[in-house]
């Protein structure tokens, strides 16, 4: 639009626009000591915000991984016709054995079974009253490992139940699977809580920016009326957006791994009661990357958002 | 330069501020525009700036319509007047380095380019060595030069003035005005609105004289009612 040549020529414009971003971003950074509260506070909201999404995250990733121990657990109990000879027993635990889809099968002749119940129960001898020995014999049958899913147990469990030798099964998921949806549950609350945060985030950050733009009102206008477009002008409100997100995804860091070492020490508390070598995983270096990422593009839509309706509608 | 054909502006709520005004001002033309208090003379140099439009006519500077200026290029035609006001308009927290370079800056150039520029149009007007000073350690008379130097810095061919001697003594008044003649004298279009009649008469300069939203004079001043086309 200019009638006059531009005065410089175009790689020279191409690095003065890098060498210009570089100098406002480093620029911005002084501008957040201009409204040092209303930074430190946005900054504080975003970082904290972040917390309790990225904390229920590493709650809800280590929870997934300890029910995948639990899935290890898994085992099929079949429970076999009282009238099978021993080497028909046998002969049928070698067959699911060699099914493509069970690790290993372990047998437990009714006579051992009583032998067990004797001695576990405290019936003792009460048991010797018995005429017949009721137990019958049972197979417990270890699914490989891609197959101990609940759906795929029950898969196979439903194939072990029509085996002529089977007189009834059992594989007690109910309460793995009610584990999972608990943890699914936590997993959608966990989603809709971080959409929401993430929203209050941005919403913040832009009402501080747009207070930023407002408070600066004179300068914007005299810089509108010496030429400057709307791009120019919102760049150092960009940055500090960009500013207020870096540095909130580091105070998310710190806040974070605070928040797991001491749900971590909770744990382990009630996990030493157990004797179980659990320990909870705090953020890894891509966990860390990503939340930071995050912060960023929060902070960064939030002064897109604001410097987008409020730079533009000052007007010489 | 400017190119005013038949040109009226409504504001909104239905006071009209110029009625069918057209002029033209040559390229490297200087030109004093006058009239009582509410005439019409800021209203006239906001629709050269774009910071208004009109309602009705055609506004054309440099050769550019302005009815088919889209916002977006609004800043780059700006680029090519230098507005120098009446209440200074400087950045009260830059330096006056920086309040003078800030045209530069915008179109891209770092302090160290802008440095020799900022230089020559402080030297210019006269503020030699008060580069590192903030506004409000200026004199009245030297924040309006810090303006001019602004309006100067990246060489536009249209300044426009509004009140450049608002509140200044005489003498300072003639001085800002004799270096507006130094710009016109290298080729730079001016045109200056001011109610100082006095000063007009001594310029000597084409007048275009406002009342009440119509111009009723474009001549010289001394001339009276004389009109020129
Ligand atoms: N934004 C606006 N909205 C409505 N009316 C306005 C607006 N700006 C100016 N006016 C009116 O338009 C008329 C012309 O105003 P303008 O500022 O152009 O006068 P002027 O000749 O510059 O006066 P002065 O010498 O006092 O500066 C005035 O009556 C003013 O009340
Ligand atoms: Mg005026």
């Amino acid at each position: 639009m200019s009638s006059r040549p531009h005065k410089m020529p175009i790689w020279r414009r191409f690095v003065m626009f890098w060498v210009h971003n570089l100098q406002q971003a480093v620029g911005s950074l002084g501008e957040l000591s201009r409204a040092p509260w209303a930074s430190l506070m946005t900054i504080a909201v975003l970082g904290l915000s972040l917390t309790l999404p990225s904390t229920l995250y590493v709650v809800v990733k280590n929870s997934q991984a300890a029910t995948m121990g639990l899935n290890d657990a898994a085992e099929i109990s079949l429970f076999l016709h009282k009238d099978l000879q021993r080497a028909e027993v046998e002969t049928f635990a070698k067959r699911v054995e060699l099914r493509n889809d069970v690790e290993k099968v372990e047998i437990i002749f009714r006579d051992a079974g009583l032998r067990d119940f004797r001695a576990t129960s405290g019936f003792g001898s009460a048991l010797d009253y018995l005429e017949r020995n009721p137990l019958p014999d049972v197979l417990v049958v270890t699914p490989l490992a891609e197959h101990k899913s609940a759906d795929r147990a029950r898969a196979l469990l439903a194939q072990l139940q029509q085996e002529r030798e089977v007189s009834s099964a059992s594989l007690d998921v109910q309460w793995l699977e009610r584990l999972q949806a608990l943890v699914r549950l936590v997993e959608d609350v966990l989603g809709a809580l971080a959409v929401l945060l993430c929203a209050a985030v941005v919403l913040i950050v832009g009402n501080t920016i747009r207070l930023m733009i407002l408070n600066r009102r004179d300068e914007i206008v005299i810089m509108k009326l010496v030429g400057a477009t709307d791009g120019y002008i919102q760049r150092p409100f960009l940055y500090t957006g960009f500013w207020y997100g870096f540095i909130g995804g580091v105070v998310a860091w710190i806040a974070t791994a605070l928040l797991v070492f001491w749900i971590g020490r909770a744990v382990s508390g009630v996990t030493e009661l157990y004797d179980s070598s659990f320990r909870l995983l705090g953020l890894n270096f891509n966990e860390l990357m990503v939340l930071w990422l995050i912060a960023i593009i929060l902070g960064l839509s939030g002064s897109y958002i604001a410097v987008r309706r409020h730079v533009a509608a000052i007007e010489p | 330069m400017i190119h005013f054909e038949q040109v009226s502006k409504n504001y909104p709520g239905g006071f009209t501020a110029l009625k069918n005004v057209s002029f033209r001002l040559e390229r490297g033309e200087m030109a004093f525009l006058t009239g009582h208090s509410g005439a019409g003379k800021s209203t006239l140099l906001r629709l050269i700036s774009l910071m208004e439009r009109a309602t009705v006519g055609r506004v054309a500077i440099n050769g550019h319509d302005l009815r088919k200026v889209g916002r977006k290029q609004v800043p780059y035609l700006r680029r090519d007047i230098g507005i120098i006001f009446q209440d200074h308009r400087l950045l009260l927290e830059k330096t006056i380095f920086d309040n003078v370079a800030l045209p530069l800056y915008i179109e891209g150039y770092t302090q160290g380019e802008a440095r020799k520029r900022v230089q020559a149009a402080l030297d210019k007007v006269g503020l030699a060595g008060k580069e590192r000073h903030f506004p409000m350690m200026l004199s009245g008379g030297e924040q309006q030069r810090v303006g001019i130097a602004r309006a100067i810095v990246n060489k536009p061919p249209l300044l426009l003035a509004d009140e450049p001697t608002g509140n200044l003594d005489p003498k300072l008044s003639m001085e800002i005005m004799r270096l507006f003649e130094s710009f016109n004298d290298v080729g730079v279009s001016v045109l200056i609105a001011t109610h100082d009649l006095g000063l007009i008469a001594r310029m000597r300069y084409r007048t275009l004289s406002l009342k009440e939203g119509e111009m009723i004079s474009d001549g010289l001043a001394h001339q009276g009612e004389a009109h020129h086309e």
